[in-house]
Order: C-alpha cells, then sequence, then structure tokens
C-alpha cells in the first residue's frame, strides 16, 4: 500500500453470503428437512452484492482505504469472494465451516465472527446486506452492532459521509429516515441503496490474483455450536381456487357454509 | 364439425388478424379452434368440399405474415390443441399437439432434466406447430442444429381432410422417402401439422452468458473463430448486437449496456454439464481474446438475474426499434464474412433517405443477420429504395432471402431470389398435388 500521508486507514469488512439464486425455483427436498441445493444454482446474495456496490464507492470517492469481503461457509463460498473480488474488493477473508456445521449457522453466529474480524482488521465499518434471501432472517447487522457495541444504521438507501460521522437515509414503514451514526458503525444495505455494477473482464482476471485468507471460527474464539434445529420444511400450502358467485343470497350460504357466520 | 370444439367469431377475429409486428389485417369473420386431429381432418374436408380457403395459424408471432387471412380465408387455430402426449425420458423425445407453446414445453421437459432444441424470443406465445411450419431457427441453432434435425417424427392433415401420418420416436429411420422434410418449413401450405416428436437435449447445468465489446467487424469474426475453436462443444449461442442496435435499447427501454465502448458487441453464451469445466474453457478463452486485443472490454454474468439482464440486450432490439417507428425487417443468410457488409452498404445506399436508422444483429454464429431500417412512418419510397437492392444483394453473395422467418406472405414474389427457378417449379408441382383446390394458406410462400 502506498503512503496515505495524514489520512487514515479506512477498512471496510463487507459481509458476503452464497445463496441459491434469486430466479431459481426453490424446490423442497423430499424428506422435508430442507430445500434441495445440489446441482442448484447459487450466487451472491443480491443485498450483500449492494454492500459490496456501496462499499467499491466509497473507495472511488477516497473515503474507503480499503475493502475486505468476507463469507462463512463451505469451499464454495470462495465463488462470491471471488465476485466481491471482481467487483473491486480488495481482498477476501473466508472462514470455513464444513457443510455439516454450515446447515446450523446462523446469524448469532456470523455476527460474533464478524465482530472479532472488526476488532482485528481494525474496520472502520462493516456493511452487510439487510437479510439474506434463503432464510430473511435481517439480523447479522443488528447483532454485530451489538458485539461491537458500535451504532447501527440498517435499510440505508444512502449513505453519506461527513467528517467522522455518517450520515444515512433508511427505508422504514411510512417512509425514509435520516440519521447521523458515528464511525466505527455497522451498516445494512436496502434494494434502493444502490445498481451494482457488473463486473468486467479487466477486473475479473485481476480478481483472480487477489488474496484469500483462510480462517476457522476456532481461529477467532468464535463457538458454533448449534442453537437452533430445523425440524421440518415444507412448501405453502396450493392456493385454493376461488369460487365465483351469483348474488348476495349465495354469499350468505356460502358464509354459512363455511361456518363463518351463524 | 364436432360439437367438442369451439367456432369463435368477432372480437376473436381481430386479435388473430393483426399480425404481431403491425404490418397485416386480413378480414375473416371465422376462427375454428379444433381440439383433435380429428376435428382437423373433418374441418379440411369440408373446407376442400367447398373450396373454402384455410388459414393455419399457431402463435401468430410469424414475421413475414404467413399466419394471418389475406381475404376471408377461415382461420384455422391450434389454440385447444396443446396436450402433451408422451415424454421418454432415456431417448429424450417428447410427443405433444401442434398447439403446445414452445415455453411450456420447455417447463414441462425441464422437469426431467431434458430442454427444447430451440429458443427464441416469442417462447411464450409460440406453439411448436407453427415453429416446425416455419422450421423456426432460433438463438441456439449453433449448438442443437436445426428442426429438420430434431423434429423426428410429424402428423399432419392435408387439404383434403386425409391424415398423413409421419410420426415416430426414432433417431434413425431409412425407410423409404422422408415426407415430414418437405413438411417442416412449408408455412402451413402443404398441410396442417398436428402432433410432432422431437428430439430434446439434455438440459445443462451449468450455463455462462458474457457480453463482449469489439472495435470492428474484423475483430468479431477473430472472436467467433476462437469461440468455435476453445469453447468448442460447450458454445451454445453467438450474437451479435451493433452499436446502433445497442444504443436503441438503452434508449427506448432504458436497459443497462455494462460496457462503455465498443462498435459491435457479441453475446456469447455456454452450456455444459459440469461448471468448474465450463469456466477454466471460457476463462482461457476471454484471457486469449483479451490478449489478443480482439475484445477491448466485457463481462461475465454473476447470477441469473445478470444472464437474463445480458440476453434482454439482444432479445429485445426489435421492440425497441418498434418504439422508433416503422421497422423494414429483413433476415437474411449470408457468407459470415459479409455478415455486416450488408448493413454498411445499406447504411450508404440509404443516406440522404428519410431513413431514421440502420441497424445489424443477429446470429453471428450461424451466419443469419437481421437486417432492420426505420422510419418515422410506413414510406414507400424508402421501402422501395429497400427492395429489391437488399434482395440484389443477397443474391449476389449466394445468401439466403429469409434465413429463418420464412416468405409467407411478405417475401414469396422474392423466392427467386434465392431459389433457382427449376426448383421453385418443382415446389408449385407438390402444392397442386398435395392441395389441388389451392385452400391451404393461399397467397403464401410461393409466388402465383
Amino acid at each position: 500500500m502506498g503512503v496515505l500521508g495524514p489520512k487514515m486507514a479506512f477498512r471496510v469488512l463487507v459481509g458476503c453470503k452464497r445463496v441459491i439464486d434469486y430466479a431459481v425455483k426453490v424446490r423442497v427436498k423430499p424428506d422435508k428437512t430442507g430445500v434441495v441445493t445440489d446441482g442448484v444454482k447459487h450466487s451472491l446474495n443480491p443485498f450483500d452484492e449492494i454492500a459490496i456496490e456501496e462499499a467499491v464507492r466509497l473507495k472511488e470517492k477516497k473515503i474507503a482505504t480499503e475493502i475486505v469481503a468476507v463469507s462463512c461457509g463451505p469451499p464454495k463460498c470462495q465463488e462470491v469472494l471471488r465476485t466481491a473480488l471482481a467487483m473491486g474488493a480488495d481482498r477476501g477473508i473466508h472462514i470455513e465451516v464444513p457443510d455439516e456445521e454450515y446447515a446450523s449457522l446462523q446469524p448469532i453466529h456470523v455476527s460474533k465472527i464478524l465482530a472479532k474480524l472488526a476488532a482485528q482488521e481494525e474496520a472502520s465499518m462493516i456493511i452487510v446486506g439487510k437479510q439474506a434471501i434463503d432464510d430473511d432472517c435481517n439480523q447479522t447487522a443488528q447483532m454485530t452492532a451489538a458485539f461491537l457495541d458500535w451504532p447501527q444504521a440498517t435499510f440505508a438507501s444512502k449513505i453519506e459521509k461527513t467528517n467522522g460521522d455518517l450520515l444515512v437515509t433508511r427505508e422504514v414503514d411510512g417512509g425514509l429516515e435520516t440519521i447521523k451514526v458515528k464511525l466505527p458503525a455497522v451498516l445494512s444495505t436496502d434494494l434502493r441503496l444502490n445498481e451494482p455494477r457488473y463486473a468486467t473482464l479487466p477486473n475479473i482476471m485481476k480478481a483472480k490474483k487477489k488474496k484469500i485468507d483462510k480462517k476457522k471460527p476456532a481461529d477467532l474464539g468464535v463457538d458454533i455450536t448449534q442453537h437452533v434445529e430445523v425440524l421440518k420444511v415444507e412448501e405453502p400450502p396450493v392456493r385454493q381456487a376461488g369460487v365465483i358467485i351469483e348474488n348476495a343470497e349465495q354469499l350468505v350460504s356460502k358464509l354459512r357454509e363455511a361456518g363463518h357466520i351463524q | 364439425m364436432s360439437s367438442r370444439s369451439e367456432a369463435i367469431t368477432c372480437e376473436f377475429c381481430i386479435a388473430l388478424q393483426v399480425r404481431v409486428l403491425y404490418c397485416i389485417t386480413g378480414a375473416s369473420s371465422l376462427v375454428l379452434k379444433p381440439k383433435t386431429t380429428d376435428d382437423v381432418s373433418r374441418i379440411m374436408a369440408h373446407c376442400d368440399k367447398r373450396h373454402l380457403a384455410v388459414v393455419p395459424q399457431g402463435g401468430n408471432t410469424g414475421l413475414v405474415g404467413g399466419s394471418v387471412p389475406v381475404f376471408d380465408e377461415v382461420v384455422l387455430s391450434t389454440a385447444l390443441m396443446n396436450k402433451i402426449l408422451d415424454l421418454d425420458e432415456i431417448s429424450g423425445v417428447v410427443t405433444c399437439q401442434a398447439g403446445c407453446i414452445l415455453e411450456t414445453l420447455d417447463d414441462h421437459v425441464a422437469e426431467r432434466g431434458l430442454a427444447m432444441p430451440l429458443d427464441l424470443g416469442a417462447k411464450a406465445s409460440c406453439h411448436i406447430g407453427g415453429n416446425v411450419s416455419t422450421s423456426a431457427g432460433g438463438l441456439r441453432l449453433i449448438r442443437y442444429g436445426s428442426l429438420h434435425g430434431s423434429v423426428l417424427g410429424l402428423e399432419a392433415v392435408l387439404a383434403s381432410g386425409e391424415v398423413l401420418d409421419c410420426m415416430s420416436g426414432m433417431r434413425k429411420d431409412n425407410t423409404g422417402y422422408d415426407l415430414k422434410q418437405l413438411l417442416i418449413g412449408s408455412e402451413g401450405t402443404l398441410g396442417v401439422v398436428t402432433k410432432v416428436a422431437i428430439l430434446c437435449p439434455s438440459r445443462p447445468a451449468a450455463v455462462n452468458v458474457a457480453l463482449l465489446a469489439c472495435n470492428s467487424f474484423a475483430d468479431v469474426l477473430k472472436t467467433l473463430q476462437k469461440g468455435k475453436a476453445m469453447l468448442s462443444e460447450i458454445l451454445s449461442a453467438f450474437e451479435l448486437i451493433d452499436s446502433a442496435s445497442m444504443m436503441a435499447v438503452e434508449k427506448y427501454l432504458h436497459l443497462r449496456n455494462p460496457l462503455s465502448s465498443g462498435e459491435f458487441y457479441c453475446l456469447i453464451e455456454t452450456s455444459g454439464s459440469h461448471a468448474g469445466h465450463d469456466e477454466e474453457k471460457l476463462t482461457a478463452f476471454l484471457d486469449s481474446v483479451m490478449e489478443e486485443g480482439s475484445v477491448c472490454d466485457g463481462t461475465v454474468a454473476q447470477g441469473i438475474t445478470q444472464q437474463k439482464d445480458l440476453w434482454a440486450l439482444r432479445e429485445r432490439v426489435a421492440e425497441a426499434l418498434l418504439r422508433e417507428g416503422y421497422t423494414y425487417k429483413y433476415d437474411v443468410s449470408l457468407p459470415t464474412r459479409h455478415f455486416y457488409d450488408i448493413v454498411v452498404d445499406m447504411r450508404r445506399h440509404l443516406a440522404g433517405a428519410a431513413v431514421l436508422g440502420c441497424y445489424g444483429y443477429g446470429h453471428v454464429g450461424d451466419g443469419n443477420v437481421h437486417l432492420n431500417v426505420t422510419t418515422r412512418q410506413y414510406d414507400a419510397d424508402v421501402g422501395h429504395r429497400i427492395e429489391p437492392y437488399v434482395f440484389e444483394w443477397v443474391r449476389g453473395r449466394h445468401g439466403s432471402i429469409s434465413a429463418e422467418h420464412g416468405l409467407g406472405f411478405k417475401k414469396r414474389d422474392f423466392i427467386h431470389y434465392s431459389k433457382a427457378a427449376s426448383a421453385v417449379a418443382w415446389m408449385k408441382r407438390f402444392k397442386t398435388l398435395m392441395d389441388p383446390n389451392g385452400i391451404l394458406n393461399p397467397y403464401k410462400t410461393l409466388p402465383e
């Protein structure tokens, strides 16, 4: 890294989850223990893609000095790290979690990992997608902030830096809320924050040479013992066909038949 | 007529008569929607006896007016003949009625790990019977071949009502003359296709889509040759979008071009059974073309959504041009090295005319260019400047004046630009033999 002068390092940690691709039709396994993942197309969680894009833009604006992409899971996670690197992240960290343990890995574990990494890497900001499209938990950012005792700005649709603070516009029920958070902070991205760039060839080639470090949760002192047990996974009930009713009398008799009225 | 079928008049007629790109309207007042081959047979026998002209119609997505009535022909729609009859997983053969929608068939065979051997922009509306009758090409012909190869059997009803049974699920069958080849591409003028048996390839487990920018057409050709050599058996599509067409989709449809430079864009797709293997080949190919400079920029889609977005840049060009004004559309086959020359020459030829734009895009992988010229509204003068110049140009390069769209109503009189007089004479003899009263899709395909 070159001489930065009086400017301090501003390292951004970005959480990247490998999920079943948004466009895939998800199927429940016959044994109802989960969904079919074998042979199914996976990609970077769309909200995490937005997080990487935002981090890259911060670097292009000379606010961030280094972007570190992090992914937890089995070896295949490196695919999403490569995507992040191709979009402009500087290096990657793969937290190795074997398949069997990955099945029970929860946001609480991931947030502990991110918190430990943030301390180790001396990060100024952590940014993750607001939720993963497979579990829709929407917990990692909030829990990570709690573990670090950092401020959090979730559902960000706009991020601006003003001196030592961040001005973040959040998407909330009923509209937008703008808050000021001190750095270091944890952010989670919402859909309208940005439109992620395509990774172009020169960058895809460069990404192959960028470093991906490997660590284990134990190396960070994080215990990933199973907290939650999945009992059953089922498809949502098939939508019943509607019935077209001719008149009010028919409506009343149908309601009576179904026991909705006396 | 069977009481199980439907005869619908009035409002359906309008919808079924206006060609998809708004050029031709007929004046029929009767649409018939048979459900079985037997229904079709009775309809044709009746019409033949009374000398009533019939227009077979599938999804009505044809681009040369082959599926619309010119006068008051009876429209025979395959909309209700949409049963999938059989799918043999081991041989990969799907058997179905002619009115099955291509996308529906693809979804059905997908469940067994198979794919339909053709794909085109109109997939959500076109009927397989229509595809077979026009010998549709599409986006993946360079990988899966033409319908002349993938249709293993078909059943059709002739003008007299006789059912011509050429059904078979056999890959190889050299027993006598292969009559179905005559019907494939005959645009409903020799018989109404009622059933087909199609060979489906394995559905790819790994698909990659890349968009590459080239500074010249010479570079496109280099990239194409490299692609065929290095991607080889996994190459499933190689399409061209010229800069004018790219600007059109950006301007009229607000689609995003991820690349900033380039006179030409190649949309390349690979399909294979093993992601790692395909990625290795693709990476080696991209390294090679970037290094030798034939490609100046490019991107590989990350995820299915990006793949669809990149494909949209190619598949929606026609739609974008519709927004600009009236489009003169030409679908020609040329020796690949001359693929873009026609666009350059046409631009020069039309300089000074009231033309908004001249566009070239399409299946550069198999030498089929879609040449499009736009004007504010239909202008007969521009039309005369383009035709017959464009057909003479194609004849000069021994190309085809209609690569995949067929002749239909719009191009029947230009057949001699691509076919010898003796060949056309024999086509007419076959037509007379199979449809003596000339009731099947008159005014189409063959000249008067």
